[in-house]
């Protein structure tokens, strides 16, 4: 069973077997608008939580996406570096941003689940 | 993420206000407005549908005021003290482009002035100026008037800009004499029964019109021409977007009280009789500017690959040596690609130079490119 979790960045991580596949969350997409240009980061790299490991930008502005837990990143979506747009289309589908092999699975007891996430979305707008 | 308030001051609003939120516009603070920044196709298909059909813009921000003397010689003589523009001999009708210079010939303001083809206004220059300037312009004039011309602000006018290649047949329907208009040129008509000053020109490179209004008859101005085929509205996003293609200078970002209109590449707004004759603020540097060139200039720069460089990014050589800094940057959707301006030394500043612009802590190669990056489409 995959467990999911959310960020306070508006980050989303799904943990199946150790390997966690990070994106932005729906809500992050609909605020950046039209993303025009996503930076994923090199495979092996090994990234601590809070780095930030990629970048999204829009028409508007850009984001920073943060590694929601530590790892050593071991998959990474080129799909949406060449189509921007699918971040918008399918943020916490097909348009993941790399999968990290968890190094301190601890760090998710940390992170919202998705009725916590809800929440911190509703009561920041 | 979010929009932060700089000061405690209520947002103001336009007229528009109510239309915008009807539209399901996403305000945004702007130069102490709430504005829209886009409506509900958002900021890509916004620019997109202006290239290819009509946006209605809300601009009613900026600041419209009207120069008043006695005769159009004695306003046009007080306001070329304090412009480079030649004012005396703009036609009735006539509209330019100009700049409030400083001493040193920085550009306090960048404005557009008309001088109106009614008889009842000869005397009377229309002003436009930017929104985050109004008090800062309206204080720097008021100041350096003769006792016979003064200065009256209209707060109490909207202002709607529909740009794009269908605006002149939205507008034909309401308003047949706009038709005639030339790049340029307005002229005070009915849009529809409705009092304006329609004047031809906007901040898109397309052609269209800019429509100053009374603020109470704005809404429904405003809904007649949303009511037009192929119009729709559109945010400040797209104005930014589609204005930085077409190569226009953004006051604040691309142009400021350190930059001079030679550098910021606008000397040819600057009419041969003000050249010869002088006689504005700063007029000796200008001259000798136009005369043997400045050190820099502003600049078109495409980078190579897809990441936008932002305004701030530093532009510097492949050498490594630092050449200057990116004053406006995005991404392009006409080009579907990133764009950028900025201010590179004259032996870098010919098209197709290579640069580097760095971005993240990252060189990114990128090249020196001809403005407009999208060519005008003006009615001319």
């Amino acid at each position: 069973m995959a467990v999911e979790r959310y960020t306070k960045d508006h980050e989303w991580v799904r943990v199946e077997d150790g390997i966690g596949t990070v994106g932005i969350t729906e809500h992050a997409q609909a605020q950046l608008g039209d993303i025009v240009f996503v930076e994923v980061p090199e495979p092996g790299r090994q990234a601590k939580q809070g780095d930030a490991v990629a970048v999204v930008e829009s028409v508007k502005a850009a984001s920073d996406v943060f590694a929601p837990v530590s790892g050593e990143v071991v998959e990474v979506n080129s799909e949406i570096a060449t189509q921007p747009a699918l971040v918008n289309e399918d943020a916490q589908g097909k348009a993941w941003f790399f999968k990290v092999k968890i190094s301190n699975p601890a760090e998710l007891d940390g992170l919202m689940d998705k009725s916590a996430y809800e929440a911190f979305v509703k009561e920041a707008s | 993420m979010s929009a932060h308030r700089t000061t405690d001051e209520p947002l103001r609003r336009t007229p528009l206000h109510r239309l915008n939120l009807e539209l399901g516009a996403k305000m945004v603070p702007f130069a102490g407005y709430d504005m829209p920044v886009h409506y509900r196709l958002g900021i890509l298909k916004e620019h997109l549908h202006t290239r290819a059909k009509a946006g209605l813009f809300d601009v009613s921000h900026m600041g419209q005021a009207d120069l008043v003397g006695p005769d159009h010689a004695t306003t046009a003589l007080a306001l070329e003290k304090l412009v480079p523009a030649d004012v005396l001999n703009l036609a009735p009708g006539q509209q330019r482009y100009s700049q409030l210079l400083n001493e040193a010939g920085g550009i306090i303001d960048d404005l557009m002035l008309t001088r109106p083809a009614l008889p009842a206004h000869a005397g009377r220059l229309y002003l436009v100026v930017n929104a985050s300037r109004k008090e800062v312009d309206y204080d720097h004039i008021s100041a350096r008037l003769p006792a016979n011309v003064r200065l009256e602000p209209a707060p109490n006018r909207a202002l709607l800009a529909l740009q794009g290649p269908a605006a002149n047949q939205a507008m034909l329907a309401l308003s047949p004499p706009t038709n005639a208009l030339a790049f340029m040129m307005g002229a005070n008509v009915h849009v529809d029964g409705i009092d304006c000053h329609v004047s031809r020109s906007g901040y898109t490179g397309e052609d269209g019109f800019e429509i100053s209004v009374a603020a109470e008859r704005a809404e429904e101005l405003a809904r007649l021409l949303l009511a037009q085929d192929g119009v729709e509205p559109i945010g400040l996003g797209a104005r930014d977007s589609l204005r930085l293609e077409a190569g226009l200078c953004l006051y604040g970002h691309d142009i400021d009280e350190a930059t001079s209109p030679v550098e910021a590449g606008l000397a040819w707004s600057i009419q041969k009789r003000r050249r010869v004759e002088g006689g504005f603020p700063g007029a000796r540097r200008i001259g000798e500017e136009l005369a043997h060139g400045t050190k820099r200039r502003r600049v078109g720069i495409r980078p190579d690959g897809r990441a936008p460089a932002r305004e701030g990014s530093e532009i510097v050589a492949r050498s490594g040596e630092r050449l200057g800094t990116v004053t406006s940057g995005g991404f392009g959707p006409s080009l579907n690609g990133p764009i950028a301006m900025g201010y590179l030394p004259q032996s870098c500043a010919a098209p197709a130079t290579p640069v580097n612009l760095m971005v993240r802590g990252k060189a990114l190669g990128a090249s020196v490119a001809a403005l407009p990056f999208v060519p005008h489409r003006y009615a001319r």
